[in-house]
């Protein structure tokens, strides 16, 4: 399997590489052990809504609520382990979360799917709807003591250790996550039958459709699966974070669609790739991640992640046009 | 002699529903929601996101969204609120408010120019620009203030926001004006008349010969000058610039748009529809707030508002094409 495309994706592996050279010579401590963990540990969320993202975009869609999705998941599930006292295993957490995920995403596909509205309008709704609905019924409360599972999960490193000055760096397990996602999404985009057809409801969901493709069924499982994708990395924060915080990560959504606009995927649908979707992620992080270690004030960021919407979405039209050879 | 067109369905149902929800209100809390002071207070506040309302509605009436327009108010309120209490040593002066005002609208125009040039020119979708340029408007908003609120407006500049014309609140005569002559503009020039064509059948529109790129352009800068009235009466009501006010009024003025008529994909809506909503909605949630619903509990209201009129729409739709057949495939852009 292709692993980079070379035509599409070299400006943005260039980019990258680009920026860790210009980080790396302007701070030599970038390349330190336990900033490179860092950005490793901050890509995790991002990345798995990343490519849940990207895959609703190669559909021609688009989706803002997974945010909201994500904290709502992680948020009930926390409660509900808590509550039950069924806080002993890590996988009935995660699986729990993922299907509360998918239940909302199903609301998402309902209106997208089946009513044919339109993607943007109807995720703006849910995200307020799933937003108001946690924080009404769900309550409001900061939980810090969390299950046991979840705080053993936290616990559990794949890489530990000491820099030569004395820090400490740390990759948890919980980063694994980030390439098993990767990889599924890659499989289903480029070695399956729904595949195509999310790639081909994105070009025209119309001819999709004389084509013989299901697409009311694939946007369902679409926006099932983002659901889930994303209630996995909220799950994810919350565990890391150690505190169920149901403010947490509504308010994220732009960061998101940043990395996948940089990374190639088109809101008019038929583009996306696993890669370029990674590669703007690491973008985003590393970017990001050095406006703080700067101490640039955090409205500078909003500005930067605004100017990398733009330019990704202008440069990936650039490059769109220039593929069919077309002159400007 | 201006015709009220009752003759369409979809108006007459908004009318009912406005003054359904208008006595349902009376009903539940007459002491307090047919106050005087009550209805007087909803008449200084609505204008407010109906004008924001307004502005996202000109852009969808073309098959494209400003998702921009909150961050575009606030900055075109911070640029007068600097430029009035910082540039001039006596605020009060005639031209210091007037020259602030000025400036509120300039910026809002060049936001809408920036917004027009990157889907025109660069051929950005809108969603993704004005996505983009809501951030950047909101960031650059947080760096001229600082991080915090700006305040001191002159007292020239209050009038805006709090008194009254004839009786009638200043927001209220400004909402007023701009959505005629909006009207108007759509319906009687060229230029609407062109926006509505785009909207509805951009192919079409292309093989006529229309500009499609001034009109796009003008567009855009239309929403951001109305947005930036908007801005302008946030500014004066409160006396405030805080780069976080009006979060939710995105959302809000949205369902307003979708709530009073204006299709989503382009080419329908009618101004009327648009202040009919308006008002039903500021009934909704002048009511949520007498009920003590929390802010949460608007969000959520709000949300499943705008999901169970779209759906509504979308049957009453479906209901007329299966009894009419289809006649045209669906253009997708």
């Amino acid at each position: 399997m292709a692993l980079l495309n070379w035509r599409k994706e070299l400006p943005l592996f260039g980019a990258v590489l680009g920026l860790i050279l210009i980080l790396g010579v302007g701070n030599a401590a970038f390349f330190s052990l336990d900033n490179l963990a860092d950005l490793l540990r901050n890509s995790i969320v991002i990345g798995i809504m990343a490519l849940g993202v990207m895959v609703v975009m190669a559909s021609g869609g688009i989706d803002v609520s997974f945010t909201a999705i994500a904290i709502f998941s992680a948020y009930a599930t926390t409660r509900l382990l808590l509550e039950t006292g069924s806080g002993e295993s890590i996988v009935l957490a995660f699986v729990s979360a993922a299907f509360l995920g998918s239940i909302l995403g199903l609301i998402n596909a309902l209106f997208i799917a089946w009513l044919r509205l339109p993607t943007l309008i109807v995720t703006l709704g849910t995200l307020s709807l799933f937003r108001g609905a946690m924080l009404t019924f769900l309550g409001s409360e900061y939980i810090t003591a969390l299950p046991n599972s979840m705080v053993a999960f936290s616990r559990w490193d794949l890489v530990t250790g000491l820099t030569s000055g004395g820090s400490m760096y740390r990759v948890p397990v919980a980063f694994l996550a980030l390439p098993l996602t990767a990889v599924l999404v890659s499989l289903l985009l480029n070695r399956t039958y729904w595949g195509r057809g999310i790639y081909a409801i994105g070009g025209d969901r119309e001819s999709a459709e004389r084509a013989g493709f299901a697409t009311a069924g694939l946007q369902t499982f679409i926006y099932c699966f983002v659901g889930a994708l994303s209630a996995l990395a909220g799950m994810i924060h919350v565990t890391l974070g150690r505190i169920a915080n149901p403010f947490d990560l509504v308010g994220m959504e732009l960061n998101v669609i940043a990395a996948v606009v940089l990374g190639g995927a088109r809101l008019t649908g038929g583009y996306g790739s696993v890669t370029g979707t990674l590669l703007g992620v690491a973008l985003i992080v590393m970017i990001n991640n050095s406006l703080i270690l700067l101490g640039v004030p955090s409205f500078w960021q909003r500005v930067v992640v605004g100017l990398m919407i733009l330019i990704g979405a202008g440069t990936t039209v650039v490059r769109g046009r220039a593929l069919r050879g077309v002159r400007t | 002699m201006i015709r009220l067109k009752v003759s369409d369905p979809h108006t007459r149902l908004l009318m009912a529903m406005t003054v359904a929800v208008f006595l349902a209100m009376s009903l539940l809390k007459p002491d307090v929601f047919l106050s005087w002071n009550n209805l007087r207070s909803i008449s200084f506040q609505f204008p407010e996101f109906a004008l924001l309302a307004l502005a996202v509605s000109v852009t969808m009436l073309t098959g494209g969204i400003d998702l921009s327009i909150v961050s575009t108010a606030l900055l075109a309120a911070s640029a007068g609120a600097i430029l009035q209490t910082q540039v001039f040593e006596n605020p009060s002066s005639l031209a210091a408010t007037g020259l602030a005002v000025a400036a509120i609208f300039a910026v809002g125009a060049l936001c809408g120019g920036v917004n027009g040039a990157l889907i025109v020119h660069l051929r950005i979708p809108p969603i993704l620009a004005t996505l983009g340029t809501m951030q950047l408007f909101s960031g650059l908003t947080i760096a001229m203030t600082g991080g915090t609120a700006l305040y001191g407006f002159s007292d020239r500049f209050l009038f805006f926001g709090n008194s009254s014309i004839l009786g009638l609140p200043v927001p209220l005569v400004i909402f007023v004006l701009l959505a005629g002559l909006t009207g108007l503009l759509l319906t009687r020039t060229g230029f609407g008349f062109k926006l509505y064509l785009l909207g509805g059948n951009p192919r079409a529109a292309r093989f006529s010969g229309i500009n499609s790129a001034q009109i796009l352009l003008r567009t855009y800068i239309l929403s951001g000058v109305l947005a930036s009235f908007a801005g302008l009466i946030m500014a004066a009501r409160s006396n405030s610039v805080n780069a976080d006010y009006g979060a939710s009024y995105l959302l809000l003025s949205i369902l307003v748009a979708v709530l009073g008529g204006i299709n989503p994909d382009g080419g329908f809506g009618r101004i009327s529809g648009l202040v009919l909503a308006v008002l039903s909605l500021q009934f909704i949630a002048s009511g949520l707030n007498m009920l003590r619903f929390s802010s949460f509990a608007k969000d959520l209201v709000w949300g499943g508002l705008l999901l169970v009129v779209l759906a509504v729409h979308q049957a009453v739709k479906n209901r007329r094409n299966r009894a009419t057949g289809p006649l045209v495939a669906e253009d997708k852009r």
